[in-house]
């Protein structure tokens, strides 16, 4: 027993080793950037903490009734110093962290493009982001790549080394884009788009998952990010094009084609639905995304390209996921 | 406990009016919650009002005719409860029952008009199933009607209540100051909806 | 004729439930065979089930929320057990479809049916003789707002046999609470259990806020309040601020689920962001509802049993307004996440983080408090020293979350998770409990048994921690809630721990429930040594209600006390008790009404025909109610006097055990 006390102090080492705890080791400045602001918050709020906690033990053993050494004073209950002193110290503390609050909202904003100086350090200041639109359906992921004019299922490659521009929204239930090592999560919501900008550092594969409870297929909602160097990234992007990867379909994505990927799989009440496989798409519709999202808006939808709210063509648009949500145009 | 203690009928009156203060304060408290639930209703009105999913607008919709007959309908039962009250203070008994009646009936009649209006919007297509602006316009206005029932309802019951054996007692004088308040408190909801629901529309 | 509810209905085919169910008749049965056994049923109708008394009504409450304890906790236990097992590849033995509706059941009973219960137990019981009052401002209408959460209560007990519940969280956000992708029953047992507690709350708060402004002891001002009443007024002032917020959400979601409108839908204009605000502007409020009255809890006990003041009483309830005030700032911060804009997220984020000032404060002064004191550790003191340790180590986890760009990773984390169990388990329940066990003897007159007790605490507080550090941990490692299986191998071990913690903490439940049972069994045998002859059960009682006898007269006060200052009862023992020179008067109080469980009874027939569509029953229920409420307003016969000779064989009887205890000493 003894000997297993000597063991304690490195426990937690022994427990982590080898292990990845993914919001403490991140692989991108994100993720580094979340990191650093829970660390130093934990640590300067530890300095309370643990003080407390320790004076807490400490008053607790010291007065207890059996000590009668102890000084007692019956009716003591006010003291300017003491008032002083415990409203001061956590206004201080807070007013801290407010400052790093205000800073590290502003500086790390989902939204907000990557910072030029970040770029930098990333070196990655040269490199064209990438942009990717992310679909959340009951319990898979799309991922469309407009630029490449292709598309996949539950796996999401990305180049290292450059921006990443996300722009999400679902075509069922609420849920969460997360992928933990790379950094801040944003909710997927259908007829609306958020935005997501993050950056992969090193080659890797890297957990996806959704983080918001959408339904019984939520567990298995999850997807692989894998992170190339530019090159190898380009050679799958052609690998996708002319589909001779093992997931590839047969078939390009496209309005007509996508009611049929977006089905949920049979739900049933003993057993948690299957997992929808990879599939790669060598061939998507640009404005797939966008009629996704009109078609919970009458048709409409905001341009990514100039802000403008502007109407899809509902037509092409109306199929077997749509009619069941139809706006009632 | 045990109930088989006497009643002490001689010392009622005094206590009562010990007793009689905590109702008409409770009632306030309670309309109070009633104020932050109409405006929770009307925030979200607001963020409803434009949300109208390729379906008839307010503009398109609205009779403003209708709603300033309503409007004036309701204002005056407010007066004419004025009166119930101020001769519930007298304690003259018939005063109070004849002015609570021509309150009850300018109160259905508001209320008739608005289903009513409810029934001609549905006719023309736009329910509350149309769009989450008429979902709201729905929900607002007829929380507002469905609390004018409800006070219609106490009138109906405290009429037949002053009629027999309470008669203008203290406990029901409380009662009129309570129903008085929520009838008043309906007014001032009113004109907010009408201001800013249906003028809001419109304009 | 029975709208949605056919045979098919009742999940007579799932062996969990068939399960629970043999066992919960066998339990009910055994109940009532044991009441009609020793003839009990005509004294539980006159005595309990009809009573306007708040002491009694305060007891029903404190025995529903331990019964919904014994209920959630079992739901706590699937979860954990569910997921030490579901680990590469074994399913365990709970699938989505039942999983889901148990971590549902578990969030809304823990909050509605345990914590408030147990919250509103406590004011029902405390409040009035924290105030010298005799009764509440509406003892009818607190009966009314019983039943009301009682019928609750029973509603999500009853969509386990028939039917089933809500599978969407406690919260049920839209849109996969609407319709469309829920057709079942579930969320309609959410909605309607949700909605008519929500009004029983509500109605509770508008009485104890009159009760409290209105019916104060002759002399005492507002500065003079027991710290516990000045938390419950915070808390009830919360309660009426928002809970119509928490009716008109809970009310649109079943607009749209019943008339197809469209506020929260996909489609139609529906807003899911509109939501999301409407239910956290009551949800986190919500939080410092429950917590703030557990802080009057441990500022009453910290004073007790250190045979000191309250140090800083001010500061104390000028915390409790700040965070009264800041608590209904903060709402964004459990939807960082949703993409509203950096300063709006700043914003919130910084009002989260002020709301660990007055917290912070309050820590000091219950740590000040045993400065220089006389700490006793009897029951209650060993949860506060507890509370203090956990809970500042949930607020620190909470400050981490404050600020967005930590939040952004640990939003709907198991971290998160582990946070406000942190916060809830190691604040609400902790003290809660303390103050059942503080309370305890003024309501029966004897003491609950300590080593019971005891041990119930160290195992809550070595459970807590076993239980919860992991779910820190596996946050940290990206693990989401509300997972029902996963094969991430780091995810694993801990998952293990924190199921070994889950019992320790079921030998804590056993424990209390152990505590409870030797209660009654002290209570059959009447235990002399226990009991206590003056009233001031711990001694050292520093507030009104422990100048009365234990267990208390019905009428509470034989004369109105006059309050002389702050901690009245102490004064008054400091310089002795002064000699009545008022004469005694009869005193009026309110009769007992069978109306109270009849609105239940409708209340719940409306309730479970609204979730199956029955509608001809749920205008019956309706009609019911309202019938009621017209014969409640036309009886003039609802009020009583307490002759004076009872009074005075009562206090006479007082007198005489207090001078025998004194002669004792």
């Amino acid at each position: 027993m003894k000997r297993l006390w000597r063991l304690f102090p490195a426990l937690p080492a022994l427990m982590l080793s080898g292990c990845t705890v993914d919001l403490l080791q991140p692989d991108g400045p994100i993720g580094e950037g979340n990191r650093d602001m829970m660390v130093l918050e934990f640590a300067i709020m530890m300095c309370v903490v643990v003080p407390t906690c320790i004076a807490t033990l400490f008053f607790a053993w010291k007065y207890r009734a059996s000590n009668t050494k102890a000084e007692y004073r019956p009716n003591w209950s006010h003291s300017n110093a003491v008032e002083v002193f415990i409203w001061g110290m956590p206004i201080a503390i807070i007013a801290v962290l407010s400052g790093f609050n205000y800073w590290s909202t502003h500086y790390y904003d989902p939204y907000r493009s990557l910072p030029k100086d970040m770029l930098v350090r990333e070196h990655a200041e040269n490199t064209k982001p990438l942009t990717i639109e992310v679909v959340a359906i009951d319990w898979k992921w799309l991922f469309i790549y407009p630029e490449q004019g292709i598309a996949t299922i539950n796996e999401l490659d990305v180049p290292t080394k450059t921006p990443l521009n996300l722009h999400i929204t679902s075509d069922s239930v609420m849920t969460s884009f997360f992928i933990p090592q790379l950094g801040s999560q944003i909710y997927s919501m259908a007829g609306m788009e958020t935005q997501l900008h993050l950056l992969a550092r090193n080659p890797g594969v890297l957990r996806g998952e959704a983080a918001q409870y959408s339904g019984p297929g939520f567990s298995d909602m999850k997807f692989k990010t894998i992170a190339l160097p530019q090159e190898q990234f380009q050679s799958w992007v052609e690998n996708v094009r002319n589909g001779s990867s093992q997931f590839a379909s047969h078939e390009p994505l496209n309005l007509q084609t996508y009611p049929k990927y977006a089905k949920p799989p049979v739900v049933r009440e003993s057993v948690a639905p299957t997992p929808s496989p990879v599939i790669y798409f060598g061939e998507a519709q640009s404005d797939l995304f966008q009629h996704i999202i009109a078609k919970y808006n009458n048709g409409m939808v905001r341009s990514i390209n100039n802000g403008k709210i502007m109407r899809m063509d509902m037509h092409a648009a109306s199929n077997g996921a749509a009619s069941s949500s139809d706006t009632g145009m | 406990m045990s109930h088989d203690t006497t009643h002490a009928p001689e010392a009622q009156h005094g206590e009562h009016e010990h007793h009689e203060t905590p109702v008409v304060f409770g009632f306030w408290v309670y309309l109070m919650t009633d104020c932050i639930l109409f405006g929770t209703l009307f925030v979200v009105f607001a963020v409803m009002c434009h949300q109208f999913a390729g379906g008839p607008t307010g503009k398109e919709l609205f009779d403003i005719t209708n709603v300033e007959i309503e409007t004036a309908i309701l204002l005056f039962s407010s007066i004419t409860y004025g009166f119930a009250s101020i001769a519930a203070h007298a304690r003259k008994k018939s005063a109070v029952l004849a002015w609570l009646l021509v309150t009850f009936v300018l109160g259905v009649s508001f209320v008739g008009l608005e289903i009513h209006e409810f029934a001609d919007l549905v006719e023309r297509g736009a329910g509350p199933d149309r769009s989450a602006f008429l979902s709201s316009f729905f929900t607002l206005v007829g929380t507002h009607g469905l609390h004018v029932t409800i006070g219609l309802i106490w009138m109906f019951i405290l009429f037949f209540q002053i009629l027999g054996r309470q008669g203008l007692s203290d406990r029901m004088q409380s009662k009129l100051t309570c129903l008085s308040l929520f009838w008043h408190f309906l007014d001032i909801v009113w004109i907010c909806v009408f201001t800013f629901v249906y003028l809001g529309s419109v304009m | 004729m029975l709208g949605k509810l056919t045979l098919s209905s009742i999940p007579y085919d799932v062996p969990i439930l068939v399960g629970t169910f043999i066992g919960v008749a066998v339990i009910g049965i055994a109940v009532l065979a044991a009441i009609t056994y020793f003839r009990k049923w005509g004294y539980l109708w006159r005595e309990w089930l009809t009573t306007v008394d708040h002491k009694k009504l305060g007891v029903m409450y404190i025995v529903l929320a331990i019964v919904m304890l014994l209920r959630g906790f079992a739901d706590a236990f699937m979860m954990r057990t569910q997921l030490a097992l579901s680990y590469a590849g074994n399913p365990g033995y709970l699938p989505p479809h039942h999983y889901d509706q148990v971590f549902s059941a578990h969030g809304t009973i823990m909050i509605f049916f345990m914590a408030m219960a147990f919250m509103t137990g406590l004011f029902n019981f405390v409040i009035p003789l924290q105030i010298g009052a005799r009764d509440v401002a509406f003892p009818f209408l607190n009966s009314v707002s019983f039943y009301m959460t009682l019928v609750g209560a029973v509603l999500i007990n009853v969509s386990l046999f028939i039917g089933e519940f809500s599978n969407v969280g406690w919260l049920g956000y839209p849109p996969i609470s609407e319709l469309q992708f829920n057709p079942g029953v579930g969320v309609d047992y959410y909605i309607w259990a949700v909605q008519i507690s929500g009004v029983g709350t509500l109605l509770t708060g508008v009485n104890f806020f009159t009760t409290i402004v209105k019916m104060r002891a002759p002399g005492m001002k507002w500065m003079q309040m027991p710290v516990f009443t000045w938390t419950s007024f915070y808390a009830i002032v919360m309660i009426l601020l928002t809970f119509p917020v928490l009716t008109v959400t809970i009310a649109l979601l079943s607009l749209d689920r019943y008339l197809g409108m469209h506020f929260f839908t996909n489609d139609g204009g529906g807003s899911v962001m509109l939501y999301l605000n409407l239910i956290w502007s009551w949800g986190h409020p919500e939080v410092y509802i429950l917590i703030l009255p557990a802080f009057g809890v441990f500022s009453e006990i910290a004073a007790t049993f250190s045979g000191k003041p309250l140090f800083g009483y001010k500061t104390m309830v000028y915390a409790s307004g700040v965070i009264t005030l800041l608590g209904c700032l903060v709402w964004v911060h459990h939807f960082f996440t949703m993409g509203a804009g950096a300063d709006v997220n700043t914003f919130f984020g910084i009002m989260t983080m002020f709301i660990a000032v007055p917290t912070g404060v309050k820590i000091f002064n219950w740590l000040f408090t045993m400065y220089k004191g006389r700490v006793r550790f009897e029951g209650p003191m060993n949860w506060i020293v507890g509370f203090m340790i956990t809970f500042s180590i949930g607020g620190m986890t909470g400050v981490m979350m404050a600020m967005p760009a930590a939040d952004w990773v640990l939003h709907n984390s198991l971290f998160l998770v582990a946070h406000f169990h942190n916060v809830i388990i190691g604040g609400v329940f902790f003290g809660y409990i303390a103050g059942m066990n503080y309370w305890f003897p003024k309501v029966f007159g004897y003491k609950l048994r300590d080593s019971w007790g005891k041990w119930a605490f160290r195992c809550w507080f070595v459970g807590f921690y076993l239980s919860f550090i992991p779910l820190y941990i596996v946050g940290l490692e990206g693990m989401t809630r509300r997972l029902n299986h996963y094969d991430n191998p780091n995810w694993h071990p801990w998952l293990l721990v924190a199921c070994v913690g889950v019992f320790v903490l079921a030998v804590g439940v056993a424990c209390q429930v152990g505590q409870l049972i030797c209660a009654i069994i002290d209570a059959v045998h009447q235990k002399r040594d226990a009991l206590d002859a003056t009233g001031d059960n711990w001694g050292s009682g520093r507030t009104l209600e422990w100048s009365i006898p234990s267990p208390v007269p019905h009428y509470n006060f034989a004369r109105l006390p006059t309050v002389r200052g702050l901690d009245t009862f102490h004064i008054e023992k400091e310089l002795g008790r002064p000699t009545p020179v008022e004469s005694l008067k009869p005193i009026h109080m309110p009769k007992y009404s069978v109306l109270g469980p009849v609105i239940g009874v409708f209340t719940f027939l409306f309730g479970f025909a609204m979730v199956w569509h029955i509608w001809w029953m749920a205008i019956i229920g309706l009609l019911g109610v309202f019938a009621a409420m017209v014969i409640r307003s036309a009886d003039l016969d609802i009020d009583f006097y307490v002759p004076v000779e009872e009074v005075r064989a009562d206090e006479e009887a007082f007198a005489k055990r207090i001078s025998a205890a004194q002669a004792a000493e």
